[in-house]
């Protein structure tokens, strides 16, 4: 059994509208799965750019554990698509090591959890390599992140946090197909060291319109108003984005309207947009899948009371997992994540505060 | 293999300005007007120039803490090196890094190292990783310790080069000591060099001290790996004949055993080939040694005299643009 093989290929979740509705239909778009558009994105940069690669453990014949890189290998061949050994650390040294001779690697961790045995390449060598003598390290590494899939405490980590933390990364958190597409781009482009973290649950459950060529990039470090509110403002990023959607959806129907931010890049961060918000509806919820201790959630939180104090009706609420690994029965992983219920409940308790 | 006068003369000065050099830096330090912790080379002269000098112009090298002999051969100016371990403006990492520490630029094929050692190796892996992939004939040149080589990274490293036959040749400096813990506490095999054989690579143990064989046997190696014959493992033995760094009065060093060392010294054997080769006389020497100091004075005056880091760019360059 491969990992690919117990993520549901049929969209079973009914996709919010605004989700839906989110990208402008262009003539040149078209519509992929969030694993497509992912793959898009490498095969049309490695197709524009002959520096670029990618490498991983078991990326290139096999095509990836969630067959996220099929066709590459037999596109680009094992040069370009690189088949490693078990060796995360290894792996992003070597990756610093080729960007400092011009190449572009890109490395697949096979999951975001295994990033931590790739860590000293990535916090204490490449991410300040710019500051300390100034040679830029461009790589980007993916990471598949995030629970659902009932994958236990090791296959369902979210681990931004220690990344967003460590000077000298960028760090992007894709949630719907056509930013998957446009901010891997970016990343790609970019001269820095940045983790792309995305999201194995939303690999084939999400659907949208992504546009072709050079349309649709999106700039690391700008949010997008995901739908438009007055009421409320839920501030998230990745997977429980679209939990929100379809919470923001129920209480539309109660003529409560929310507005909903999705960060995207959570290094840097787009701090005109979040101030933007709490002040708009002056209550502000945060949502997020990594637990909540000195997460994303808290640099938020702790912006908008610095700087948009005076603008709040009602305490900041985050709504994160418990500081707990992820558990592996269904019952205890749903109970640790955000979703729409736990979403509409808080909801519901802000707006009456 | 012929060793040209005109290499010899080449190693002479590097050799001798590497020595000459750390012996300032102590001095300066003593006076305050270094900053933080040093590190001295002493005794890993014929390792850092030896191996450095048998690399081409567009070959690249990973050194660490104690091959300042390395830099120079390289073409970091001594002015640039006495910048950076007084923390000036001037130095490769404009003051933001320590000592050797970050002391990298890449137009002279130089990679600055952090104190995360050896996470260097795989960074020279990959720059080997990138010579292979893009049909470019030149050679990636890694230095690290006996202290480094026993972190689990040394282990993936060597596994991938050898796995790519990659154009990379390790140097692993034994020289006894990872700060006070002696190698006999590290390792069971006295030897690094022997694990080469279970990675599919050559491995050779080098005496550290003598430049001939530092320099010829790497000199071998890296032109294998240029021709596509895939890395190899050369354990240069040495001795470190000073503390971890400068506040450590290794005494938890035998005398006996630095005593044994001291006749070893790799310039006093370096020298004393020279002059069995007529290439050196006392002339010859004073007139080095003259030059030498003149040079560093320059480079000491030069860094005394230049700015100190700029506050306000304090969070400057983070990020590339």
């Amino acid at each position: 059994m491969t990992w690919d093989s117990i993520i549901p290929r049929e969209t079973k979740n009914e996709i919010s509208r605004s989700a839906r509705n989110d990208i402008a239909r262009e003539d040149n778009a078209r519509e992929l799965t969030y694993l497509e558009a992912i793959r898009d994105a490498l095969q049309y940069e490695m197709r524009r750019d002959p520096r670029g690669l990618v490498m991983g453990e078991d990326v290139g014949v096999f095509g990836g554990a969630f067959k996220l890189t099929q066709g590459l290998f037999e596109e680009f061949g094992e040069e370009r698509v690189i088949d490693t050994p078990m060796s995360e650390l290894c792996m992003v040294g070597a990756a610093t090591g080729m960007a400092f001779m011009g190449l572009r690697p890109v490395v697949e961790m096979q999951f975001a959890d295994f990033i931590s045995t790739g860590f000293d390449s990535i916090v204490q060598f490449a991410a300040t390599n710019h500051y300390r003598w100034g040679a830029p390290v461009p790589w980007v590494i993916r990471a598949p992140s995030g629970g659902g899939l009932r994958g236990g405490p090791f296959h369902s980590q979210n681990p931004e946090a220690w990344f967003v933390h460590a000077p000298g990364l960028k760090v992007v958190a894709p949630a719907t197909p056509a930013d998957a597409r446009g901010l891997l781009l970016s990343a790609l482009r970019d001269p820095n060291p940045v983790i792309y973290f995305e999201y194995k649950a939303l690999y084939r459950s999400i659907r949208g319109n992504v546009p072709e060529g050079e349309e649709g990039i999106v700039p690391i470090g700008r949010a997008k108003t995901a739908r438009a509110g007055n009421d409320l403002s839920i501030i998230t990023y990745g997977a429980p984005l679209h939990e929100a959607l379809k919470a923001a959806d129920e209480l539309a129907r109660e003529n409560v309207s929310v507005e909903i931010l999705d960060l995207r890049s959570l290094k840097p961060l787009d701090t005109d947009a979040i101030l933007e918000t709490a002040r708009k509806t002056s209550k502000v919820m945060i949502v997020h899948e990594a637990n909540l201790t000195c997460g994303v959630g808290a640099e938020i939180a702790a912006l908008i009371s610095q700087h948009a104090f005076e603008f709040l009706d009602a305490p900041i609420v985050r709504l994160a997992a418990p500081d707990i690994p992820p558990p592996y029965a269904p019952i205890l992983e749903d109970a640790s994540r955000p979703n729409k219920e736990k979403i509409l409940q808080a909801a519901k308790k802000l707006l009456a505060y | 293999m012929e060793f040209s006068n005109e290499l010899l003369e080449q190693a002479h000065y590097w050799m001798r300005l590497t020595r000459a050099f750390d012996d300032r830096l102590d001095l300066l330090f003593k006076q305050g007007k270094l900053v933080g912790g040093l590190f001295s080379q002493r005794g890993h002269e014929a390792i850092s120039v030896g191996a450095a000098l048998a690399l081409g112009p567009d070959d690249v090298i990973t050194p660490m803490h104690r091959d300042l002999g390395a830099y120079f051969a390289r073409g970091m100016t001594p002015a640039r090196l006495m910048s950076q371990y007084m923390g000036r403006a001037t130095g490769p990492s404009g003051g933001r890094d320590a000592n050797l520490h970050g002391c990298g630029d890449l137009s002279l094929g130089i990679v600055g190292f952090v104190s995360h050692i050896p996470q260097s190796t795989p960074v020279a892996v990959g720059m080997a990783h990138a010579f292979k992939l893009k049909r470019e004939p030149r050679v990636a040149l890694n230095f690290f310790g006996d202290g480094g080589s026993s972190e689990g990274l040394i282990h993936e490293a060597l596994n991938w080069a050898s796995l790519y036959q990659l154009p990379v040749v390790f140097i692993v400096e034994n020289n006894q000591y990872a700060y006070s813990t002696p190698t006999k506490n590290q390792m069971r095999m006295p030897d690094i060099a022997a694990r080469a054989a279970g990675y599919g690579m050559s491995g050779v143990v080098i005496d550290g001290n003598d430049f001939f064989a530092v320099h010829k046997t790497t000199k071998e190696a890296v032109e294998r790996a240029r021709g596509g014959d895939g890395p190899a493992l050369l354990e240069c033995k040495t001795m470190r004949m000073r503390g971890h760094a400068i506040h450590d009065n290794m005494s938890y060093v035998p005398k006996e055993l630095l005593a044994e060392w001291e006749p070893r010294d790799p310039l006093l054997l370096f020298e004393k080939r020279l002059r069995e080769m007529n290439l050196l006389d006392d002339v010859k020497q004073n007139e080095l040694l003259t030059r030498i100091e003149r040079e560093i004075d320059a480079a000491q005056a030069f860094a005394e005299n230049a700015p100190m880091p700029d506050p306000s760019k304090l969070t400057e360059g983070i990020f590339a643009e």
